[in-house]
């Protein structure tokens, strides 16, 4: 009975990424309410009496002080109303439901092409017995460390969508397909409904950013991945399953690929929020309709509201990133299944 | 027995030590010719440094000089060229290849200082807490603990939200964002360091503890600081190209590789080399800094340096 599956689940870190998240809440609001300008002058409606600015005050709290407006704002936060966006004039968490699903998938695709990527060139890298393979992998991700997304998504557009003009450079589906989807995740509904027409046109707008973003998440896990390997490798499991006569190629998949993942995850956890940070740029540059591309119209425009929502929204992603990460460890780690 | 010969062999240590320091720090100046990242690298930084200082003199053109009758000139050596720009013009006229030489002042501007004013706050803050720890250890801690809850990219964009755009903002939220990269790798260098026999021997030679940080562990954590430096530099280049391909940094007059490379997307298909050679010089840039920041860890390194 002691073994229940909840156990995985780690309560203690749940409970610090609430603070956390609290955290996040207090100061972008206490710095945002800093900022010079007033945020019912900008969301009225032009020709709004003076007793309907003031009732849009009151509602929103902003003629008491930072501390009273706070637990305002988080009581209609709590039940999910961050207000209207400024810029828009709709509803900011109706704003983000509609275009987090894009990025979510683009994040997702963007992930397992960097897993793939990582994971097969480090294996294959310790397969290689030449130095010379080993040590042309290790320079080249030596340069790929340190181009950041912003430059492969721009060199893509430059290689893919203009001198070699294979893929489109912007949006995410062509607007001349008709979708009638109920979810506005679309890759996934295509290929659930086998709508493959619009999934390969979906795949056609992903691939250059999902790999933008990709590459430099790859070029961390193989490095982790390749010292962690070179570790494991000679270690005594792995030398006795040599002597019994296993080859490299198996040795590495069924005894030490498994614990040199533990290393490599922990780091691609941390290394996903980054990853998902970069939506904010990779996306502008494609056009790309998620909360990426959101975020910088919102403090162009200087849209406090929808601003908010946004961070908390980053917020709260990466924190689930972060509890993801910690509870798959007691799943990969036995040893951390009996702490 | 021990006890009390131990402090002595420590200061006994200390004077031998000194020239061969010096000796090996002689023989460090030389081996900077011997890694050849450092030179290429440095090298190359060094020449757009220059070109920054000097671009009224260097460049051909004033790159806010406006042609609409030269727009969208293609590079020198395509067919209908025009000479003196060589590598081509944008969609108002503006030469390509003076706005890259201008654009320089700005990367390096928020590069150095940006870097130079993270890596002072880290390395300070980091000296202390590795060195002293107790509640100054505590407290740094926690406020790295902190920064690291908040990503880097909601940071930023909660910093441009609050103070605005131009230069200024941008430095201050590297600053802000990277401070933490240097504390973190400085606090834990000066925690091994002060554990090393040489910090003893200065404590049984009287020295203060501030004197001993400054002079003792200061030193022999600089190196690390200096890699340091070098890649956030490189990262600060591309945070301000980023920022000002969004049109978050400088104002638009200011010629900028980001805003170069915002104008080029627009332009992509019918002038493919604005976007082009700024993506280019700024990869350049960016891998210079790193290579650079790599040669000076094998260099400074000792066991990387056998």
């Amino acid at each position: 009975m002691r073994k229940l599956p909840l156990a995985f689940l780690p309560w203690r870190s749940l409970l610090l990424a609430l603070v956390t998240l609290f955290g996040v809440a207090v100061i972008s609001f206490v710095l945002l309410r800093v900022v010079p300008g007033d945020p019912i002058a900008m969301m009225i409606a032009p020709g709004a009496s003076q007793a309907d600015i003031a009732q849009l005050r009151a509602s929103y709290g902003l003629d008491r002080s930072i501390p009273v407006q706070f637990v305002i704002w988080l009581g209609h936060a709590l039940t999910g109303d961050f207000g209207t966006s400024i810029s828009m004039r709709q509803d900011v968490t109706h704003l983000i439901a509609e275009r987090l699903p894009a990025t979510i998938e683009l994040t997702l695709l963007a992930l397992l092409i960097a897993l793939v990527l990582g994971i097969g060139t480090a294996v294959l890298s310790t397969l290689s017995r030449r130095r010379l393979v080993g040590g042309t992998i290790d320079n080249a991700n030596g340069i790929l460390l340190a181009v950041p997304d912003f430059v492969w998504a721009l060199a893509f557009v430059v290689l893919f969508g203009v001198a070699l003009p294979i893929l489109p450079i912007s949006g995410r589906v062509d607007p001349r397909l008709s979708i009638d989807f109920a979810t506005p995740f679309t890759l996934f509904e295509s290929l659930l409904r086998l709508r493959l027409d619009i999934t390969f046109d979906v795949l056609s707008h992903m691939i250059m950013p999902a790999l933008a973003l990709a590459l430099p998440l790859a070029a961390v896990i193989l490095r982790v991945l390749k010292g962690a390997l070179e570790v494991e490798a000679r270690q005594d499991y792995a030398l006795l399953a040599r002597i019994r006569g296993k080859s490299r190629l198996r040795v590495t998949l069924e005894e030490t690929l498994r614990n040199a993942l533990i290393p490599t995850l922990a780091l691609t956890g941390v290394q996903f929020t980054f990853l998902f940070g970069g939506t904010v740029i990779v996306e502008r540059i494609f056009a790309y309709p998620g909360i990426g591309n959101l975020a910088i119209d919102a403090v162009i425009n200087r849209d406090l509201p929808l601003i908010q929502g946004l961070i908390l929204t980053f917020g709260l992603i990466f924190i689930l990133i972060n509890l993801a990460v910690e509870a798959s460890f007691g799943l990969l780690n036995p040893r951390l299944r009996h702490g | 027995m021990v006890e009390r010969a131990l402090p002595e062999a420590a200061v006994m240590a200390t004077p031998l030590a000194e020239p061969a320091i010096a000796r090996r720090r002689f023989a460090g100046l030389l081996a900077v010719f011997r890694e050849p990242r450092v030179v290429f690298a440095g090298g190359f930084l060094l020449v757009l440094l220059l070109a920054a200082i000097f671009a009224p003199l260097v460049a051909p053109h004033d790159p806010l000089e406006q042609d609409l009758m030269l727009n969208t000139l293609p590079p020198a050596w395509s067919a209908d060229a025009e000479p003196g720009y060589v590598l081509g013009t944008d969609s108002l006229g503006r030469d390509v290849l003076s706005r890259l030489i201008y654009g320089t002042r700005v990367a390096f501007t928020v590069a150095i200082v940006a870097a130079l004013a993270a890596g002072l706050i880290g390395t300070l803050l980091g000296l202390l807490s590795g060195y002293f720890g107790g509640w100054v250890d505590a407290v740094v801690s926690r406020l790295i603990d902190i920064w690291m809850a908040f990503p880097p990219v909601l940071l930023s964009i909660l910093l441009v939200a609050v103070i605005g755009t131009g230069v200024t903002s941008v430095i201050l939220a590297i600053v802000v964002i990277d401070w933490t990269r240097f504390c973190r790798v400085v606090r834990s260098e000066t925690l091994q360091q002060a554990k090393m026999e040489y910090v003893d021997a200065a404590v049984t030679l009287g020295t203060g503890r501030g004197k001993i940080l400054l002079k003792e562990v200061l030193p022999n954590v600089l190196p690390v600081v200096v890699v340091l430096l070098s890649l956030e530099m490189g990262i600060a280049v591309i945070v301000e190209a980023v920022l000002s391909f969004v049109g978050l940094s400088v104002s638009s007059d200011t010629p900028t590789w980001g805003g170069m490379i915002a104008e080029g997307r627009q332009i992509i298909y019918q002038a493919w080399w604005v976007l082009v050679f700024p993506l280019v010089l700024l990869t350049a840039t960016v891998l210079a800094f790193n290579q650079l920041g790599d040669g000076v860890r094998r260099l400074t390194d000792p066991v990387l340096r056998r």
